[in-house]
């Protein structure tokens, strides 16, 4: 019992930093829908600064100050980021902030491990806040009991500020309708830039207040934006009392699930995030989504099937691709099978978003389950490699089935973030499930047989796979089912005047996508050898977004060179540099800003000249 | 105070406004009256830059609004209060009134939440309520007052007697006769004909996105036949 | 004979706002009947509650003397109800014909056939290739108006069929509309602004004002309603201030 107690007051003291930047990511896309995904980075960032200051300055004064300096710090980068970056997109689909502020995100991480090393970085401990106090016979840091105290301080004060200043009641006249507020005479701008700084503070508050509780590292940022996404899908956007009671809920879900069920701990946060918002589709203390809440992409003209010239290009692409073997060497081989199964990968996002208008933040995860089908399929039923292909994505399949059926019931961002809530899932059970996935060790040993065994072999294989994936994947978008699925992205009242069942087919577009998803990573499984749970990981997902938008959501052969692109960018970085996050993440900032409509939205445009 | 002409304008590939010109004088108020659907509260909207495109020229107190953003064409002097009220649900009345504050025009008192309370005194009895537990006409009211916060010039009404009861009616014909009588211009969007005839002194007709008749208010109303004609069942 | 439409006691509030209040009506087969009233009377939601879009509080809605009370809009187009919508809820992203036979049933050719077929009846036959998205807002009306037919309806819901045309256009489509109820049989309930086309092609009239029904009859007793022209030209009211 008394241990319960002490639980309990550990999951409150870590519910404070990720209220704190849950608050501010609530506040920031209240205001400005943006979908901040630079925030971890700049909790991060706070995290770094506050080491740097309390290390430099002395006494308790200095520490307090440090921290707070900090989160001033922050504040202030963030304002620059939304003045220098944001403000010239603010037109662009919503997505694209997204992509710009990924971009923002890889660049931080690379920049912090150049300024600060990759090692660990271990801060003091608060001064007046050493040591324990024992409570109930059990040892709780002080440190602890501070934070638990902060919290509900905090949301008073942002409570205060929203509510008594003429600055907070702008704020949130703006979350409700921001184009009543500009027609009262209040310049947006300034609100968004303010907003941002606020929002982007409080992360880096949040980051200098894990200093005394846990070491600063590079990778800080992923963990707290997932967790901080949670907990404002659960909260509810753009609350704060929501965002409070989620971060106590989620910090509790963990503290407890340690105890309960250890192994599945992160999986027992996301069921309880899935169940909240099949009860609730707008969080616990979200309102009725406003007018610009459904993150909608713009809707592209119609698909045109190739031409007969445009059919003798892809054929001449084709066969060049295949003759690749007569003149590449066995790295070329695998960097160009990996292209391959990239473009498969990327074009089953494309069809999600394109004729689906479904956004998946966590499309990796199909990807990933299929890596892992066919791993286990090798190394757990012994199965051959053909059998494996076979057998593999049916697991990307049938998790699409499942998180898909979620997914359609919500709407726009939460629908999406849902996405990235699953792919979380599937990589926590990867991650934790030790004795089935080898945990971090991955599964190894998955190597390719037969004719496959040569590069050469295994890049025909992959070549040939993908390539009749991807134009499986536009037969569809041509077939009757294309049609209907675009019917319902277009209008979902007329849609289901006509007898579409609009779910039905959002669904089966996603166990579509998910499959085809899936065979990409049944293959990279072979590719690699090996399986890791990266291959569920953010930074996958993010990496399909960036190729299905910068090469444009339009076109399904945008996906394919968005994915030839960027994979042979990112691959010619990894070789040719060590900060290579660094300048992909720059890369991606300026072609979201130079071309906000991707680069296959400007081939469309020279297509279909007007 | 306000000439538009040649006003077009356009939603997507809708095109809703064909060759619009309006003049209003400083103090006068004018009515545009027509059937749902005729163009009225597009016209509006496109005086407050809310419409994505418009061509035409819109000249306000001897200034071009063309490519002013809807903020600044509310600090140039523009008060809008629209159709559907757009209330803020979650934010009491007097923090919707402060969301509507401006300073005040040189020469001309500013309007306060005290001297608004004595036009609507029902508002003054609902300081700390929600916007959005409170009436229509609560909510018309309010509507108004928020905008009257921005110390307009010209006031762009969008059929402020939708919905409203009998009762609540006269007491919204009476405020805006008062804000008339302090001098203020006033565009009136309506399909109450009655209502505003209590109000204005100049009408025009509007239909198909097209201005169909401009005249004195009283000339309408006299002509019945006409009248009938351009605005009866 | 039972009627095609049977409406009783339709009810709806949206947030303490009675939007509609104990509405009954009744509908034949062959008849246009429009329903009519000043913004915010509660057309569309009358209309939502029909089409499935709106669940009803109270009342029951029967069609040729089923219940399809609260169904949803896929069920009560499965039983004959073709509707059109006041915006444009087309599909954007494909052409004018994909967007026929998207509705459309059966197999490949029958369905290309029978689009011809029905944008031709529309008047839309030339603009078959255009991406629906670029139409102007009288031919998006047309559209629609195909959409709506695509299932053979032996009830037609349209909001506002005509707005966005010319007068003669409006004609030509309500004279359109009148032919296929009297031909097919197709019950008809449409509102309508441009009071031109309501009277000149309404069998009868409902006016609805503030969720009541105020009024009911053939358009000549309707025209001479005094309470009707007091919803419409205000005189109902009394001023204290009256000048």
């Amino acid at each position: 019992m008394d241990f319960l107690v002490v639980q309990f007051l550990t999951g409150l003291a870590s519910a404070c930093s990720l209220f704190l930047v849950a608050s501010g990511l609530s506040l920031i896309f209240g205001v400005t829908r943006i979908v901040n995904f630079a925030h971890g980075a700049f909790y991060m960032v706070g995290a770094y600064v506050a080491y740097v200051l309390t290390e430099r300055w002395s006494g308790a004064l200095g520490y307090w100050g440090g921290l707070l300096c900090a989160a001033l710090v922050v504040g202030a980068a963030g304002a620059a980021m939304e003045m220098a970056l944001l403000r010239r997109i603010y037109r662009a689909p919503d997505l694209f902030q997204l992509l710009a502020t990924f971009g923002v995100t890889l660049m931080v991480e690379d920049l912090v491990v150049l300024l600060f090393g990759p090692e660990d970085l271990l801060g003091a401990r608060a001064p007046g806040f050493k040591g324990a106090v024992e409570i109930l016979g059990q040892q709780v840091p002080r440190y602890d009991l501070f934070l638990i105290g902060l919290a509900p301080l905090v949301l008073a004060g942002l409570h205060l500020v929203l509510r008594r200043t003429r600055w907070g009641i702008l704020v949130r006249a703006a979350t409700q309708d921001r184009e009543m507020v500009a027609a009262l005479g209040v310049n947006q701008r300034w609100l968004f830039t303010s907003v941002f700084a606020l929002g982007t503070a409080l992360a880096g508050l949040g980051g200098a207040l894990q200093l005394p509780r846990e070491a600063v590292n590079h990778s800080m940022d992923m963990t707290i934006i997932v967790e901080a996404f949670v907990v404002v899908v659960i909260g509810g956007l753009g609350s704060i009392t929501g965002a409070f009671l989620a971060a106590v809920l989620v910090c509790e879900l963990n503290a407890f699930g340690i105890l309960v069920l250890p192994e599945v701990s992160l999986v027992l946060v996301f069921a309880v995030m899935a169940g909240v918002l099949i009860l609730r589709p707008h969080g616990l203390l979200g309102g009725a989504p406003a007018e610009a809440r459904a993150m909608r992409l713009a809707i592209p003209p119609p698909w045109k099937p190739f031409t007969s010239a445009e059919r003798l290009w892809v054929v001449g692409g084709l066969a060049l691709a295949a003759a690749l073997p007569l003149v590449a060497g066995a790295y070329a081989l695998t960097v160009a099978a990996e292209v391959a199964i990239f473009a498969l990968f990327a074009a089953s996002l494309s069809f999600l978003m394109g004729p689906g208008g479904m956004p998946s933040f966590g499309h990796a995860a199909f990807f990933g389950l299929g890596a892992y089908g066919a791993a286990l399929a090798v190394s757990g039923a012994g199965l051959p490699m053909a059998a494996a292909l076979l057998v593999g994505p049916l697991l990307g399949l049938a998790g699409a089935v499942l998180f898909g059926w979620f997914c359609v019931r919500l709407s726009g961002v939460y629908s999406a973030m849902l996405t990235l809530a699953f792919a979380q899932i599937a990589w926590a059970v990867a991650f934790q499930w030790v004795g089935l996935t080898g945990g971090d060790n991955g599964l190894l040993g998955i190597w390719p047989e037969g004719f496959a065994r040569t590069p050469h072999g295994f890049y025909w294989l992959a070549l040939a796979i993908c390539a009749t994936g991807i134009v499986l994947l536009r037969i569809l978008v041509f077939s009757r089912f294309g049609y209907r699925l675009r019917a319902a992205r277009d209008s979902a009242a007329r849609a289901e005047t006509v007898g579409i069942d609009r779910m039905r087919v959002q669904w089966a577009a996603f166990a579509v996508a998910g499959l085809f998803a899936a065979i990409a990573g049944a293959l990279f499984a072979f590719l690699k050898g090996s399986v890791f749970p990266d291959t569920l990981g953010i930074p996958l997902s993010v990496d399909a977004l960036a190729m299905v938008l910068l090469g444009g959501v339009e076109t399904v052969s945008g996906a394919i060179l968005g994915a030839i692109a960027y994979k042979l960018l990112a691959v010619w970085l990894i070789s040719e540099t060590d900060q290579s996050k660094l300048v992909l993440g720059a890369v991606i900032v300026l072609l979201v800003v130079v071309f906000p409509q991707g680069l296959g939205g400007q081939i469309t445009r020279w297509r279909r000249p007007t | 105070m306000l000439a538009v002409s040649g006003l077009d304008a356009w939603y997507g590939a809708a095109h809703i406004l064909r060759d619009v010109d309006l003049a209003i004088g400083a103090g006068e108020a004018v009515a545009l009256l027509g059937r749902n659907g005729a163009g009225k509260s597009t016209t509006l909207r496109a005086l407050m830059g809310l419409v994505p495109r418009v061509t035409g020229t819109i000249t306000f107190a001897g200034r071009d609004l063309a490519g002013l953003e809807p903020h600044a064409r509310a600090r140039a002097g523009l008060g809008y209060v629209p159709e559907d009220r757009r209330i803020f649900s979650d934010l009491t009345v007097l923090e919707n009134l402060e969301v509507g504050r401006r300073p005040p025009r040189p020469g001309h008192p500013a309007w306060t939440p005290e001297r608004l309370f004595d036009l609507f005194p029902n508002l003054a009895e609902m300081r700390r309520r929600p916007g959005g537990r409170m009436s229509g006409g609560e909510q018309q009211m309010l509507a108004l007052a928020r905008t009257l916060m921005g110390n307009p010039a010209l006031l762009l009404l969008d059929e402020p007697s939708e919905g409203l009861a009998p009762r609540i009616l006269e007491q919204m014909a009476g405020a805006v006769r008062a804000l008339k009588a302090e001098g203020l211009a006033i565009l009136l969007c309506e399909q109450n004909f009655r209502f505003a005839g209590l109000i204005c002194d100049t009408a025009y007709v509007m239909a198909r996105g097209e201005i169909v008749h401009r005249g004195p208010f009283a000339e309408l109303a006299a002509d019945e036949a006409r009248r009938d004609a351009l605005l009866a069942v | 004979m039972t009627a095609l439409l049977d409406v009783r006691g339709l009810s709806k509030s949206f947030g303490g706002v009675e939007a509609v209040r104990d509405v009954s009506f009744a509908l034949a087969a062959g008849e246009l009947l429009a329903l009519i009233g000043p913004n915010g009377a509660g057309k569309s939601t009358c209309f939502g509650m029909l089409g499935g879009q709106v669940r009803p509080d109270a009342g029951r809605v029967r069609l040729a003397g089923a219940d399809i009370t609260g169904l949803k809009p896929r069920r009560i187009w499965a039983r004959g109800v073709g509707r059109t919508f006041q915006t444009a809820e087309t599909f954007a992203s494909m052409t004018v014909a994909e967007n026929v036979e998207t509705a459309l049933h059966g197999r490949t050719a029958a369905r290309s056939a029978e689009t011809r077929r029905l944008l031709g009846l529309v008047g839309l036959a030339a603009a078959a290739g255009r991406p629906a998205g670029t139409l102007s807002y009288g031919d998006v009306k047309r559209l629609e108006l195909a959409l709506a037919l695509s299932n053979t309806p032996r009830l037609l819901l349209m909001d506002e069929p005509t707005a966005g045309m010319a007068a003669a256009e409006r004609t030509a489509l309500m004279q359109l509309v009148a032919g296929l109820a009297r031909e097919r049989q197709v019950g008809v309930l449409f509102t309508e602004h441009d009071m031109d086309v309501v009277f000149a092609h309404a069998d009868r009239i409902l006016v609805l004002d503030r969720g009541l029904l105020i009024a009911e009859g053939p358009p000549e007793a309707i025209r001479a309603d005094p309470q009707v022209r007091a919803v419409y030209l205000g005189e109902g009211l009394t001023f204290s201030e009256a000048g």
